[in-house]
């Protein structure tokens, strides 16, 4: 880097989300010091002290969207943000928490809390990019961190992050697994779902779980033709495709089409 | 022992099974062979007889593949499982290059360590003819791939003779089995009848010849060559499925617009498993990555597939968005464009691609189809781009 030019500010701002994904930057240790002599970690209330204000080179954004705060703290993110990339199943496609996107939240509510009145939230768990702008989606149930150090290198060099969009079946070849879906007749999500995780499941004999989202080319309806060949019913595929990614617009429908 | 023209050959007994694989190794080979890994028959590392799938064979259908034990000891009693040879001699993912930066400058860091000298044990006839489509494709061109060299040119390759066939398989079509013809160091043929358990091994190559000799074989007999050739003759009666080579590659150039393609595209889920597994599929991508700092890099190789929308990235985006056109440049490529590029056709009729496709498209089924309803295409000028 041009020691000259001032270092690029980074901010790390959450939504409705577990912490995973911005847990998987400090996971990386070895890398981390790198990524601080590089950057000027201006925001990351999780990780430091840091509350610097705006304007920051880059926004990562974790969560989704599921009360009126955030939908109006969004915008204004947004705002402070020149790059805004946004990682994670939830940032991206809503996240698991979407499952209440199917049933009546105000219900749930009054089943869950003492107080209902309380609560104010949105019926929907909704993606980022249906709010604002983004420069960029990281998938993933968590992230990769190699993928995350990439799309942060990329950044910060001007350059597109090498992230693959095809299927994990690719990865799950290149890394040897016997396919379980062909071999054991296990439903395995893989064919539709994008590569990130290294085909961890397959690999340990489970069926993919879509951790990364629709693949770029999604053929959903003949994969569940063919689930439906290995015997399980319109629910147990259902089930399948409302996972981390449910919102996500392929699997959406392919759930919705098994009703 | 008896010495014949094509070279010597000899009858041994199981347990010589294990010697041949501790000599090897003694000499300096890694034998990689048959084993069972998670309900399937791979090809990895092998130290002894117990290694080898003794007793077991498989069942395999489109989209579908089931170990299962067989009634007698046989230790080649199988056909084929997920993996070729391919990953070892045109890995799945190599490190081209390491880089440091140093005092300002690019330091290039040492190689890997060379490959280990491979000796491949239960390679089956369709196997021999994809590595020699390989030989073709990635040395024997004007570019030779320096990887796949230094892996093919120390090699002991130990054919087996295949004495039934799989469902999905189809060499007789391709011409290229069931039995070993060539292109080998030693070829076994597994005797099993009645009590008698026996191995016709026959030397292919010099190499082959003098391990041979080093086993305690006894002679072979005319009956025995006999044997092997009835075995051959069985197993290609088994074989069902076939495609029509005769005129296919203008019967597929012609019917670049057929209409079962859109039918194969509604099936296939481009998720580029047939490419994979496929023995004769070559393709790979190769990819830097850098640190933070940018200081530290690497360039990676990994194999690639037609059937991903960043194959055919150029500039202003993908040459082949739709399915469509991926199924037919996979399909067109094996069975037809290669024959341009390289003069033998890109499938040995291993059935591979039709075991492992997820959703267990056929790719005789679809030659059949375009076959037998074929629809002159339209002259190419529409044909701007590749995508339709
Ligand atoms: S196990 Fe799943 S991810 Fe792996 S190749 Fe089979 S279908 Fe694809
Ligand atoms: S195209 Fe299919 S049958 Fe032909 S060599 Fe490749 S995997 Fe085997
Ligand atoms: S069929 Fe596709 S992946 Fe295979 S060699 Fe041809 S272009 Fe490459
Ligand atoms: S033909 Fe089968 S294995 Fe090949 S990309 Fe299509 S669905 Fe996947």
């Amino acid at each position: 880097m041009n020691s000259k030019r001032r270092k690029p500010r980074i901010g790390v701002f959450k939504f409705a989300s577990c912490d995973g994904c911005q847990l998987s930057l400090l996971d990386a240790e070895d890398e981390l010091l790198d990524v601080a002599a590089a950057v000027d970690i201006a925001y990351f209330p999780e990780a430091s002290r840091a509350m610097l204000k705006g304007p920051y080179d880059i926004g990562l954004v974790e969560g989704s969207i599921t009360t009126h705060h955030d939908a109006g703290r969004i915008q204004k993110v947004r705002k402070q943000c020149r790059t805004l990339i946004t990682i994670g199943a939830c940032a991206t496609a809503g996240g698991i928490q979407a499952l209440r996107n199917w049933v009546d939240t105000a219900e749930y509510v009054r089943a869950v809390y003492a107080t209902p009145k309380y609560i104010r939230t949105l019926s929907l768990s909704t993606p980022i990019a249906e709010h604002v702008p983004v420069d960029f989606e990281l998938r993933g149930c968590p992230i990769n961190k190699n993928h995350l150090l990439e799309v942060i290198s990329a950044a910060l060099i001007g350059r597109k992050p090498n992230i693959p969009t095809y299927s994990v079946c690719v990865e799950c070849k290149r890394r040897g697994n016997v396919c379980i879906a062909v071999a054991q007749g296990v439903a395995c999500l893989g064919p539709v779902t994008q590569a990130g995780c290294g085909a961890i499941c397959p690999a340990y004999g489970r069926g993919c779980y879509g951790c990364y989202g629709p693949m770029e080319t999604p053929n959903t309806a003949a994969l569940t033709d063919q689930f439906r060949i290995l015997g399980n019913d319109g629910s147990q595929i259902r089930r399948a495709y409302r996972g981390f990614n449910a919102w996500a617009w392929e699997f959406r429908k392919a759930g919705e089409e098994c009703e | 022992m008896s010495s014949r023209e094509e070279g010597l050959s000899g009858l041994v007994d199981l347990p010589s099974i294990g010697q041949l694989i501790s000599l090897l190794e003694r000499q300096g080979w890694r034998v990689i062979g048959p084993t069972v890994r998670d309900g399937a028959i791979v090809y990895e590392r092998v130290e002894s007889i117990d290694d080898l799938p003794r007793g077991w064979t498989e069942e395999q259908e489109a989209g579908r593949y089931r170990l299962k034990r067989r009634g007698d000891d046989a230790l080649f009693g199988y056909n084929l499982g997920p993996q070729s040879w391919k990953k070892y001699l045109h890995p799945p993912e190599v490190r081209l290059l390491e880089a440091r930066r140093e005092n300002g400058l690019l330091k290039i860091l040492k190689q890997s360590d060379p490959p280990p000298r491979y000796a491949f044990l239960g390679v089956r006839a369709c196997e021999l003819a994809a590595i020699a489509v390989q030989d073709r494709v990635l040395v024997g061109d004007r570019f030779a791939d320096p990887i796949y060299e230094a892996r093919r040119k120390n090699l002991f390759l130990i054919a087996v003779n295949c004495a039934q066939a799989a469902p999905t398989c189809f060499c007789t079509s391709m011409g290229t089995g069931p039995r070993a013809r060539q292109g080998y160091d030693l070829a076994i043929t597994e005797i099993l009848e009645g009590e008698r358990h026996e191995f016709l091994l026959e030397a292919g190559s010099e190499q082959g010849a003098s391990v041979l000799g080093q086993l305690r074989a006894r002679q072979a007999g005319p009956a025995d060559s006999e044997i092997a050739e009835k075995m051959a003759e069985h197993a290609a009666s088994q074989i069902h499925r076939r495609i029509e080579t005769e005129g296919l590659h203008d019967l597929l150039y012609a019917n670049w617009e057929h209409p079962r393609w859109d039918d194969a595209a509604g099936r296939c889920l481009s998720c580029g498993n047939c490419t994979m597994v496929c023995p004769t599929c070559f393709c790979t991508n190769v990819e830097d990555v850098s640190d933070v700092r940018g200081e530290h890099a690497e360039r990676w190789r990994r194999w690639d597939s037609c059937y991903t929308l960043s194959f055919s990235y150029i500039h202003g985006g993908s040459v082949r968005r739709s399915v469509r056109s991926r199924y037919r440049q996979w399909l067109t490529h094996k069975l037809a464009s290669w024959i341009d590029q390289f003069g033998t056709s890109g499938c040995v009729g291993c059935g591979r691609c039709i075991t492992w496709c997820p959703v267990g498209i056929d790719l005789t089924a679809e030659v059949r189809a375009i076959r037998d309803t074929p629809t002159r295409a339209p002259k190419r000028r529409e044909n701007r781009n590749g995508e339709s």
